[in-house]
């Protein structure tokens, strides 16, 4: 067998990984590499502006197709960029591996140029990190981090490889499959326990289906679908899980917790069964957690054992893939012998509540024709875009909540957002990502004046790869959350969440070559959604909208779900 | 509540660095590790004592399984098991109390395994309590320093990790 360098390797090891693209920058300790991938050419390379760009384009394209995304930069500062990008995949369970250029092993320890202890500083925030100090090991290496990012719960995987073992040689023998005697996930649920689930499903007159990211993650929107409607269940969903059930079904309540809708957190609040599937009772979901679902039995269906018993009482655990274990779960239920008439009798008295809550307080705001609501610039485009299959990303604060609320997502992977980490700068490069994977899709950004600034930079690798990436920006020229807090809790003391100067988002696009668009008058939103989806490049529209419009229903920190600030 | 757990993991760089990096960033609270090759060079035995309700310490073992170099965890706690700590004992022997220290070895079946003109340095292994009465005893006396282990632990019987 012939022996190949390093590079090499790395890039061989790609293609047989089916990658496709790979986002990057790069630096001394991964030139080689570079110069590889150059001459090889199979592979897409989109350059980022920035490494933290090209971690979120990564997990982008990662969150939209279910592939794994890749990254690579250099050392040192290189690699500490893609931190934060690599902690927002860590909390969201995204698939990616990022390689990272190190110094030569030599140096290693020695404080040399460039050089960092990158291992070391993501090992709390990736599933798994590899130094590679032997070239021999570097194809068994690749192999692992993928399966290791895409298997189980999905996670980023980062390899850190000194410029000497890109360079060394080593047989290249790349393994089709591979077992680690360490790392198991177990996918199978029990049969037992599901058994169990089904009678307390028997049993329960006031059920509530709370879904998460992992029914987006394993695929399992259809087993979900074909369970609630067969046992008329109600369904609410975290924001990472929204999409996972169509938001236009009748019996979707929306999303629930601090920005949820009224009748999902009263439906949580008395329910006496939640059938969690996905979701891990995250403290924006549950509130005051001693006064969470008081009256509810727990199923949780989970593929991490660590999700489950962590904040909640369970009663009925379930270890396994999402999909294997509703698939099993919808069996059992249709077997049972009971019809879809006794179930439709059965949770007749309990619709009739959550009805009732719904109409009481739906998603709402003060309409205003003097000014321009956000709500209704979300509304505007999701009127505009819904028959169109878009995929939108967020930013993180207002502009990711009142999307949350306004924009209906049908379909899974159509929202993409920074759910558990809140990552600002997040929806534009994770928008860059999308629009690779999906050139003829549209994909809108919706931003914050605040959060499109941490990485605007990235304009100029849209342009480049000319894609057509649409951003929504609603300018109200502060940190709009952080800004409702203070007004709500703070005396409306702004500090530091008011700014004095704001750039000229027109002009910004239009010197990337990009096009810019711009609303003041509630007259011009529908010209300007009109003008800019339309438009093939990347076109900016922003819309100066109410200062101090707020996010609403709002549970405060730390409080019950059911003491909701409505509007 | 007091657990020991032993975890069978990966012997390979930073696979210790993991599991301490587990604990702190997760608010759990390690009170002795103890840490050596097992008869698998390829494979560390670790034994990790914990405090905490069941509640935590099912989220640290679940947490410690989730390690992807983690091979196994148990709670030997649970049952029947054997636990171990060394302590070396730098201990003052002068005229008048170098036979007392003699007499405390003799009594809780410790070695001295140094000597010199004006100090004895004792052994003495046993569970965590024995080691603290020893301790308790010999200061008076004068101790000058004292090199512990953690504990190590083993399940009683048939039973292996």
């Amino acid at each position: 067998m012939a022996k190949l360098p390093g590079k090499k390797i790395i890039v061989e090891a790609l293609k047989r990984e089916g990658v496709d693209v790979i986002f990057g920058f790069p630096g001394g300790a991964v030139i080689d590499i570079y110069d590889t991938l150059e001459q090889d050419g199979s592979i897409k390379h989109v350059l980022v502006r920035h490494e933290q760009g090209a971690t979120h384009a990564a997990d982008g394209y990662a969150r939209a197709t279910g592939k794994v995304g890749v990254c690579l930069v250099t050392s040192g500062p290189g690699a500490t960029n893609t931190v934060t990008g690599i902690a927002t995949a860590y909390m969201d369970s995204v698939p990616m591996v990022v390689f990272t250029g190190q110094v030569p092993t030599a140096l290693i320890g020695n404080d040399a140029f460039q050089e960092v202890d990158i291992v070391g500083i993501t090992r709390p925030c990736t599933k798994h990190n590899y130094l590679v100090k032997d070239v021999k090991d570097l194809a068994r290496v690749i192999k692992e981090a993928f399966y290791i990012a895409k298997s189980g719960r999905p996670g980023p995987v980062l390899i850190d490889i000194p410029k000497d073992v890109q360079n060394a040689k080593a047989e290249f023998d790349y393994p089709d499959t591979i077992k680690l005697r360490s790392y198991n996930p177990v996918v199978a649920p029990h049969n037992k326990q599901i058994e169990r689930a089904y009678r307390l499903i028997e049993k329960s007159r006031r059920p509530v289906i709370y879904t998460g990211g992992g029914v987006v993650i394993s695929d399992a929107h259809n087993e979900l679908r074909a369970l609630a409607e067969y046992i008329n269940a109600p369904v609410t969903m975290t924001l990472m899980g929204l999409g996972a059930f169509p938001g236009t079904h009748e019996q979707s309540l929306g999303m629930l917790g601090m920005h949820g809708s009224y009748c999902s957190n009263m439906a949580m609040a008395n329910t006496d069964l939640i059938i969690a599937i996905g979701a891990r009772f995250d403290d924006r979901v549950t509130g005051k957690i001693e006064a969470f679902a008081p009256m509810a039995k727990i199923i949780h269906i989970d593929v991490d054992p660590t999700s489950i018993q962590k904040n909640v009482r369970v009663d009925v655990p379930i270890v396994g893939d999402c999909r294997e274990a509703l698939k099993k779960l919808v069996k059992v239920v249709k077997g049972s012998g009971l019809s879809p008439e006794f179930w439709q009798e059965k949770y007749a008295l309990w619709w009739e509540q959550i009805h009732a809550w719904e109409k009481r307080h739906p998603f709402a705001y003060k309409k205003d024709n003097s000014v321009i609501k956000p709500q209704y610039v979300i509304e505007k485009l999701y009127e505009m875009t819904r028959d169109k299959n878009p995929v939108i990303t967020t930013e993180v604060g207002q502009n990711q909540m009142w999307t949350a609320q306004f924009y209906k997502f049908d379909t899974p992977r159509t929202l993409i957002t920074s759910g558990g980490l809140g990552t600002m700068g997040y929806g534009f490069p994770a928008a860059i990502g999308v629009q690779m994977a999906f050139p003829d899709r549209l994909v809108v950004d919706v931003a914050g004046d605040g959060s499109i600034q941490m990485n605007i930079q990235e304009m100029a690798t849209a342009m480049e790869q000319r894609l057509p990436v649409k951003i929504v920006i609603l300018n109200n020229q502060f940190l709009g959350m952080v800004r409702q807090w203070q007004e709500l809790f703070y005396d409306r003391r702004y500090a530091a969440t008011s700014f004095q100067l704001t750039p000229d988002f027109v002009k910004i696009a239009e010197a990337y070559g990009a096009k810019g668009l711009r609303a003041t008058k509630v007259e011009e939103v529908e010209s300007v959604l009109k003008e800019g989806l339309e438009s093939d490049v990347l076109t900016v529209m922003e819309f100066a909208i109410a200062k101090e419009e707020g996010v609403f229903p709002m549970v405060p920190a730390g409080k019950a779900t059911t003491e909701m600030l409505l509007v | 509540m007091k657990h020991t757990l032993s975890v069978l993991v990966e012997n390979c760089p930073g696979a210790l660095s993991r599991i301490t990096g587990l604990f702190s960033g997760r608010g759990f609270n390690i009170e002795s590790l103890c840490v050596a090759p097992t008869l698998d060079p390829t494979l560390s035995h670790l034994t990790l004592v914990t405090r905490g309700d069941e509640f935590i310490i099912e989220q640290i073992i679940k947490q410690l399984n989730r390690l992807v170099d983690v091979y196994k965890v148990i709670d030997v706690s649970e049952g029947e098991f054997v636990e171990r700590e060394m302590a070396l004992i730098k201990v003052r022997a002068e005229d008048e109390t170098r036979a007392e220290v003699l007499r405390m070895c003799d009594i809780f079946r410790c070695k001295v395994v140094d000597v010199s003109p004006k100090t004895y340095t004792v052994e003495v292994t046993g569970p965590e309590s024995k080691l603290k009465a020893v301790i308790e005893l010999l200061k008076p006396l004068g101790i000058k320093e004292i090199s512990r282990t953690g504990t190590i632990a083993i399940v009683r019987e048939k039973k292996t990790i």
